[in-house]
């Protein structure tokens, strides 16, 4: 049903030139629930996330936000919804305060509820001692931060996240997920794309894998895991030589393995038996991941 | 009961999406109004200078005016010209290429048609009231005031809301900065030449003077110069129209040149 879904997408395809970016998307966002858009660089994510806002318009495809079908109504939609970009797009000669000023405007927040709504995000962001300052004199978790804050500041029913911790340390990565988590925890609806599998694995109820413009697969991380990798991989280390060696004994065996560079991993070696000396260590999904997304770096 | 029968589809031109991205501009204006507006006074008052005591040595008069009123009327045209088409032109491609501002903009509820709309008011106001300045430094130089002045900033608004369209539209056609030096070596310094504002038209061969009634600087030339020294009924009324022709159809090239610029 249309009206629990926040969003709904059926067979959406976006191409650019000969380039097939979206290729028959199916997605759903049920309301209320954080679902990570998981995938390589060049999956087509970033693309989902402009066709959600029709800042890319579709060649095929129904698209449904919050009710609203795109892209004719998406203006509606998108007064609901609260998008931070994979790029950092602030006003750097703006200070903080006045960045979420224009977008409190921009968001139509009534006159007598503004001051407040620019509080509440200030406080968010935890940048109500910086407020006075250029945005080009914030530190880069910062500037995420407040980015994140802008598209809060009308408290939208619908947040898209574009790769929200992208290129940022682990502490500062740290610290956006426990907004993201505060964010999910108020009931907000959150889509968000990331092609780190922990991030995923941390915020996302659900997870759509996507491989070239496509769902590979979906489910909530511990049951993709399950489903695809098993409950337990054995990891083995050695020179090139006895790697390809094990490799070609599993493929015998009817195992799946994947490289991790300086090892083999072992898929579906649950229980025991398998005779080979290793690591064993519980499936993640990174082993998903990898398995349905392929090896190679395009 | 689906979110579209529980509010209406929002409209076209919309009163708080261009209010929001006139915030925008305003809030930014308040960190560089000072050196634009040094930039917009000093630029005419040296054309004054240069041309009004350089060539006002040689002639005196012209076209029945003393040659300080020609070129301080004249020259309101080219501050509407500097303070609308440059800018929207350099403004635009920075704004969507480098600081990807537009990107965020029309990620709220804007679309392309009210973002462009408000950058062209926003700068053709800008262009209203700095294109007034050469003409204020000229009465300093000696030009009569005159009630017909006051119109100036409506002329000055209304071309200078053309212009802006003008340079949107070539952001959004450019590639690169590097396109622009040809539109600025093609046609506006050719259209600034010929519009009437250091000497007029009627020194030059007739295709120029035909050249010259289509430029829209060379209306705005004119109605300022006969809003100073007295308007010229009919003509003037239609070089007018020419200005809100001028305006409209570029306010929609523009439009649409963004659109394919920004939506994908």
């Amino acid at each position: 049903m249309s009206d629990e879904l926040a969003i709904r997408l059926l067979g959406a395809v976006k191409r650019y030139g000969p380039i097939t970016a979206v290729d028959g998307l199916d997605l759903d966002v049920p309301v209320g629930t954080c679902v990570g858009l998981l995938g390589p660089n060049g999956a087509g994510k970033s693309t989902t996330m402009r066709l959600l806002t029709a800042q890319a318009i579709p060649d095929a495809g129904e698209l449904e936000v919050l009710g609203f079908r795109l892209p004719q109504d998406s203006k509606a939609a998108r007064a609901e919804c609260g998008v931070a970009p994979q790029l950092d797009n602030l006003d750097v000669t703006l200070t903080v305060e006045q960045n979420l000023l224009v977008f409190a405007h921009l968001y139509r927040i009534d006159r007598h509820e503004r001051r407040e709504a620019i509080e509440r995000a200030l406080k968010m962001a935890r940048l109500e001692h910086r407020r006075g300052d250029k945005v080009d004199k914030l530190s880069g978790g910062m500037r995420r931060r407040l980015l994140i804050a802008r598209a809060l500041v009308h408290r939208p029913r619908l947040v898209l996240l574009d790769e929200p911790t992208v290129g940022l340390d682990p502490q500062v990565r740290q610290e956006l997920w426990a907004l993201i988590d505060a964010l999910r925890s108020e009931g907000t609806t959150i889509l968000m794309s990331t092609h780190y599998i922990e991030e995923a694995q941390r915020l996302a109820d659900t997870v759509l894998i996507m491989s070239h413009g496509r769902g590979v697969a979906s489910g909530p991380p511990a049951e993709l895991v399950r489903e695809h990798a098993g409950r337990e991989v054995l990891e083995v280390y050695g020179p090139p030589e006895r790697l390809a060696e094990v490799q070609a004994e599993a493929a015998e065996a009817g195992l799946r393995t994947r490289r991790t560079g300086t090892s083999i991993s072992i898929l579906g070696v649950d229980g025991n038996g398998y005779p080979v000396e290793g690591d064993r260590r519980p499936a993640n999904l990174e082993d998903v991941f990898v398995l349905l997304t392929g090896e190679e770096i395009e | 009961m689906s979110a579209s029968e529980q509010s209406p589809r929002l409209g076209r031109l919309e009163r708080p999406a261009l209010t929001g991205v006139l915030v925008r501009e305003v809030v930014n204006f308040s960190s560089y109004w000072r050196s634009s507006t040094f930039s917009s006074t000093v630029e005419p008052t040296i054309y004054l200078l240069a041309f009004g005591f350089g060539f006002g040595s040689l002639v005196s008069r012209i076209g029945g005016y003393r040659y300080v009123e020609f070129v301080g009327t004249g020259t309101v045209a080219t501050a509407v010209l500097f303070s609308s088409a440059f800018p929207a032109m350099f403004g635009t491609f920075v704004k969507y290429k480098f600081q990807r501002t537009y990107d965020a903009i029309l990620a709220a509820p804007v679309d392309t048609e009210e973002l462009v709309t408000a950058e062209a008011l926003w700068i053709a106001t800008r262009a209203g009231v700095y294109g007034c300045v050469p003409m204020l430094v000229a009465m300093a130089f000696g030009l009569d005031p005159s009630w017909g002045m006051l119109t100036v900033p409506l002329i000055a608004w209304l071309a200078g809301f053309g212009w802006a369209c003008f340079g949107i539209m070539i952001a959004g056609f450019a590639s690169s900065f590097e396109n622009f030096n040809y539109v600025v070596s093609a046609v506006l310094t050719p259209l600034f030449l010929v519009a009437g504002t250091f000497f007029p038209l009627s020194q030059l061969p007739r295709w120029a003077q035909i050249l010259g009634e289509v430029n829209p600087l060379h209306h705005c030339v004119q109605l300022v110069r006969d809003a100073v020294f007295g308007f010229d009924g009919w003509v003037d009324l239609l070089r007018v129209g020419a200005l809100v022709l001028f305006a409209l159809v570029l306010w929609r090239i523009a439009i649409h040149a963004m659109e394919r610029k920004l939506i994908d």
